[in-house]
């Protein structure tokens, strides 16, 4: 058992909430998301049961929305967005100097499993460039000031 | 000639609260629907302001509703369509979290007009905050009689559903989008049917778009003359411009249909930064034909655009200076539509893979001469080929950065230095 109860039955109640009940899967991917912080197999196994879908209509859905991590990452999931706006903006060397001061390259995890960088498409925050999104919020406008004081805030926060 | 329309709350910071709302003169406009129209009229009313969408095609919002079928014994549904994600486009994000009621009043209405009474408002999955915003409106107006059982004694009912997308870009497109709620992978459909005929669930759909619906109180309360006056003859109305790149103050701009590329950039945005020149400007989100600095005495409407080659698209307005690299810059479009391709149909599913391998083999400097005929050829061979518009939106920007800026092409796949950079300070 993976799934917590209190989102099994959140899943439960989804089941007629829509014309057809396929269309609870892409709402049963937020609340496992919104649990674990990523989608593993295991917990999209248990999340169709619930729903009383195949198993394999919710994977094969699930595989198609890149918004959710597929495995565990950082307890902050840094998402730079590297796109046309924010590149004329300064968005490579922003995530050049997430790099430095991580100690990691995109893609990876602090080894204190605290921070994981990404690197995503156009999030909608052209005009207040270079921004990131970590986990559910976006912050924008961004200087290397504003860098350094919220890396620090996350890193007191463990 | 800047009275702002959408926007003119926007320094009201609780203007995304149901009383504040309430007391500049919101949900009169419902009131005033439901009781001096019906359905068949809100839908006349509708065309005749001239009212277009304002999600990139500009098609006529009334005639779209228009085409719905008559007397059918199947439900009707709406979708509001906020999977914003065109690069260059934060206008609907803005809407929706300093007006959700604005949105959500024209949502009720336009539902009304067409007969439908389940909504889906459809909200990029990134959009948390959006999410947010919608689902606290939609709790308010309920309290308030305005959506549920029997809205206003009126005998309209209307359910609404908030349904958080998974961050694919081709959500926006209409069909993928129907795809995605239906609990699939996001695939585009073959057009025709249509999906006013055969839409979600093979019922009758019509999709809009947000800064599209949050025009429609105001068309009610002032009357379709009043927003045909606005604008041009063709594209009226006020329109969200989104300006962002090199400009000194980036930002959204309401401003009247067809207000000149060159005051946008100069007037508004404030010109260019750091003393550079204007080197181009995409004037509709990525996947428009790009301008050159000698072609923005435009005007920004549906027509004038399209006159000089490009497209008003969703107004995301992209301004390049001259330290742009413009092999660079079309590179980072190209990943982008090579990430969202969603691989149903081979020429674009292969092709924006290939277009970004050939752009990454120039900037590495290992591009050959005939690499510029390649690329302009693999375009060339998706556009018009796929089902969807993707395969257009990715192909319409490297066959323009080709023929405006072939000279930087060229030059680079002959061993020359970039004429510049993408790689722009981080202070």
């Amino acid at each position: 058992m993976y799934l917590s109860e209190q989102t099994r039955q959140k899943i439960m109640e989804l089941r007629d909430r829509y014309p057809a009940r396929l269309a609870a899967v892409l709402p049963v991917l937020h609340l496992v998301y919104d649990e674990f912080g990523y989608l593993g197999t295991d917990q999209l196994d248990e999340a169709a049961d619930a729903l009383g879908i195949s198993r394999l209509d919710m994977n094969e859905t699930a595989s198609f929305y890149t918004l959710f991590p597929k495995h565990k990452v950082g307890k902050y999931l840094i998402q730079v967005c590297d796109n046309i706006s924010c590149a004329l903006r300064g968005a490579d060397n922003l995530v050049s100097y997430l790099e430095s001061k991580l100690g990691i390259k995109v893609g990876g995890t602090t080894p204190d499993g605290l921070f994981t960088l990404w690197t995503v498409e156009c999030l909608g925050s052209c005009g207040t460039a270079p921004m990131m999104q970590v986990n559910d919020k976006y912050y924008e406008r961004l200087t290397r000031e504003k860098v350094d004081k919220l890396l620090e805030a996350w890193r007191n926060s463990k | 000639m800047t009275n702002k329309i959408l926007f003119k709350y926007i320094d009201h910071p609780d203007q995304d609260k149901i009383a504040t709302y309430i007391e500049n003169g919101g949900y009169l406009a419902l009131r005033k629907a439901l009781k001096e129209f019906k359905p068949e009229e809100l839908v006349e009313l509708i065309k005749k302001s001239g009212l277009r969408g304002r999600g990139g095609a500009g098609f006529p919002t009334g005639l779209k509703w228009s085409f719905l079928p008559k007397n059918m014994n199947k439900p009707i549904y709406l979708i509001i369509n906020a999977d914003e994600s065109e690069p260059g486009t934060f206008k609907d994000r803005q809407l929706m979290e300093y007006n959700p009621h604005q949105l959500l009043e024209g949502t009720i209405i336009a539902a009304y007009a067409i007969k439908c009474h389940l909504v889906f408002i459809y909200i990029r999955g990134e959009f948390a905050y959006c999410a947010q915003q919608i689902s606290r409106a939609i709790q308010e107006a309920s309290s308030h009689g305005f959506v549920g059982k029997n809205i206003l004694g009126s005998g309209f009912d209307l359910d609404i559903h908030i349904y958080r997308g998974g961050g694919a870009y081709i959500c926006g497109e209409e069909t993928s989008l129907m795809e995605s709620i239906e609990g699939r992978r996001a695939l585009s459909r073959q057009k025709p049917p249509f999906p006013a005929i055969e839409g979600l669930w093979a019922c009758p759909t019509i999709i809009n778009n947000v800064e599209t619906i949050s025009n429609i109180p105001h068309i009610i309360n002032n009357g379709a003359e009043w927003f045909a006056s606005i604008g041009m003859a063709k594209s009226v109305g006020t329109k969200i411009y989104c300006l962002s790149g090199h400009v000194k103050r980036p930002g959204n701009y309401e401003l009247p249909m067809g207000v000149s590329l060159r005051e946008l950039i100069y007037e508004y945005g404030g010109g260019i930064i750091d003393d550079y020149a204007l080197k181009a400007v995409i004037p509709g989100g990525s996947s428009v034909p790009i301008l050159r600095a000698d072609e923005i005495d435009v005007k920004m409407d549906f027509e004038s655009l399209a006159e000089k080659g490009s497209m008003l698209g969703s107004a995301g307005v992209i301004v390049m200076h001259d330290g742009t690299c413009m092999v660079a810059a079309l590179q980072k479009l190209v990943k982008f539509y090579e990430h969202e391709s969603c691989g149903k149909c081979s020429p674009c599913r292969e092709g924006t893979n290939w277009m970004n391998k050939i752009l990454k083999r120039m900037l590495a400097g290992e591009g050959r001469p005939e690499d510029v005929d390649l690329l302009y050829d693999v375009a060339s061979n998706i556009i018009g080929n796929t089902v969807c518009p993707l395969g257009d939106a990715a192909a319409m920007p490297v066959m323009s950065f080709i023929r405006k800026f072939r000279d930087e092409f060229d030059n680079i796949c002959g061993g020359g230095k970039p004429y510049g950079t993408i790689s722009f300070p981080f202070r």
